[in-house]
């Protein structure tokens, strides 16, 4: 389904960039780090022949999303917050959630569980994954959800506006 | 299933956690909103790695819509942020307590 080599070298990356965005101090290093980590999935999408939304999540994520996070952070003038020095129980307490959150999951992956179908081939995973294929699904079977998904971008898009206008007191 | 999916299905889990992490440590609110875009991002993962390996498009199409509703969020949250820090100074969401009273 995937060539190992290239999924080991985009997987280590991803998961640096976003220890690096867990980490760093200036937002704006974050922010680049997590631009990195995107470009990392998209890298992945494509080997698994998802190019329609490899090509998306550039164009989406790390075209507009962060560069309005980008923005943002450059329109407030954020220095960097000062972080907690002590040990407090709320960070070990975040640190067991994690724990506890990331066995659960590697343990639901481990079990292997049986989805009663076999693994498509390559070439039919590259058809899958075409534009051609997703685009004709979309505007039949999803018309109506691509609709929806218009109405609530405007939505968002006028509701953005209008909490950003806003000057509480 | 196939080892491949096994090991992209690891990733997702690994990427979900370290954006846990990223909301539950982090104090600034910008950064915050940038971890739950990388949780979105691991279960984006998720969805297209079983849509590859079953063939179907249809949790492609799920990752698609997911993406516009990500992206609405983060105009929205970002919106949000910036009328925060014209009445409070500040993106730090241990001060921001409005409801604390």
């Amino acid at each position: 389904m995937a060539a190992p080599p290239m999924f080991f070298l985009l997987a280590t990356v991803a998961v640096a960039a976003a220890l690096g965005m867990l980490i760093a101090r200036n937002p704006v290093s974050s922010a680049l780090w997590l631009v990195l980590n995107l470009f990392c999935i998209a890298g992945l999408y494509l080997t698994l022949n998802a190019s329609f939304i490899g090509v998306i999540q550039i164009l989406v994520y790390a075209g507009a999303i962060m560069v309005l996070f980008l923005f943002v952070i450059m329109l407030l003038n954020l220095s960097a917050l000062p972080e907690l020095e002590s040990l407090d129980w709320a960070r070990i307490g975040g640190f067991a959630v994690g724990l506890v959150l990331l066995s659960q999951l590697l343990y639901v992956v481990a079990l292997e569980l049986d989805l009663g179908v076999e693994p498509v081939s390559g070439e039919m995973a590259a058809q899958v994954g075409s534009a051609a294929t997703l685009g004709e699904i979309l505007f039949t079977r999803y018309a109506v959800h691509l609709q929806v998904a218009g109405i609530l971008l405007l939505a968002a898009t006028v509701g953005a506006v209008l909490l950003a206008q806003r000057r509480f007191e | 299933m196939d080892v491949a999916l096994n090991w992209y299905l690891a990733l997702s889990a690994v990427l979900f956690t370290i954006g846990t992490l990223g909301v539950l440590f982090r104090r600034n609110a910008i950064v915050v909103l940038m971890s739950v875009e990388l949780m979105l991002n691991a279960v984006n993962l998720t969805l297209v790695a079983f849509s590859q390996s079953m063939g179907d498009p249809s949790g492609q199409m799920l990752v698609f819509f997911s993406i516009a509703v990500a992206a609405a969020e983060a105009a929205v949250g970002l919106a949000i942020v910036i009328a925060i820090f014209r009445s409070k100074v500040t993106v730090d969401i241990t001060e921001i307590n409005l409801f604390k009273h």
